[in-house]
């Protein structure tokens, strides 16, 4: 599975992902960074896309099933 | 059904316009300083640049919709904390240096200077409005805090051509202070 993986370090909070995501898997962690929702992302890349700051990367992940 | 906050790009075209016509609704832009240090100081965290910020939305209309972006990745040293806090630290003493000049226009030491500085350097004189309604030293306030817009919307255009829409998010002096503010306030919280 695809899944979208957030440099927290390196995050600057901005919102555009959260904004962007079509399934609503983003939110910001009070103001401080952007957190994925892996049970919602479907790794389409949009955030990855959109992400002003390039922090964002969308990676194979293994899944435990 | 799009929400109200969704259209406060309008608000932050027509105040950038607006100083144009009249230095002195210059002061309205500090909506847009209080504004987000309050929200984050009682615990909303960067709601502001999340929802509220019509520039940002201004730049995602101007770049995403309207495709004057280039879209490529920002430089690393950029979104680094070092340019980060160094631009607001320059950006800070800037306002500080803004505020002294406004302090000697209201002492009477200076006189007012109907004047737009872009970029720090660059004067452009701005003399068209009429502010003897007002103390001077509310219209020299006028005229510093609307070069401190221009001159960051200009910045910020000029990143968001070579870069992604947002850009100016990633060095933004106010996303900067409402993150710090957020990182002290939830500093328990972080993982």
């Amino acid at each position: 599975m695809k899944k979208a993986m957030i440099n927290q370090a390196e995050c600057v909070a901005c919102g555009v992902c959260e904004k962007n995501c079509p399934r609503k898997a983003i939110t910001i962690f009070h103001g401080i960074y952007a957190q994925v929702n892996e049970n919602l992302c479907i790794g389409c890349r949009k955030c990855e896309r959109v992400c002003p700051a390039s922090v964002i990367q969308v990676v194979q992940k293994e899944v435990a099933s | 059904m799009k929400k109200w906050y969704e259209y406060l790009w309008i608000f932050s075209a027509v105040y950038m316009i607006s100083g144009f016509f009249n230095i002195l609704f210059a002061w309205i832009g500090m909506i847009c300083f209080i504004t987000p240090l309050l929200l984050s100081i009682i615990g909303k965290g960067k709601i502001y640049c999340n929802r509220y910020c019509g520039r940002g939305q201004l730049f995602e209309l101007l770049g995403g919709r309207l495709k004057l972006s280039s879209n490529r990745n920002i430089p690393a040293f950029i979104r680094s904390k070092w340019f980060r806090y160094g631009f607001l630290a320059f950006f800070m003493t800037m306002f500080a240096i803004m505020i002294f000049s406004t302090y000697l226009v209201y002492n009477g030491t200076n006189n007012l200077k109907e004047v737009v500085t872009l970029l720090w350097t660059i004067k452009l004189p701005w003399n068209w409005t009429n502010t003897s309604a007002v103390s001077p030293w509310v219209a020299q306030f006028a005229f510093g805090f609307y070069s401190v817009m221009l001159t960051s919307t200009i910045l910020g255009l000029i990143t968001m051509f070579f870069f992604k829409p947002r850009s100016w998010c990633v060095y933004c002096p106010m996303g900067t202070m409402t993150q710090g503010i957020s990182m002290l306030k939830y500093r328990g919280k972080v993982k």
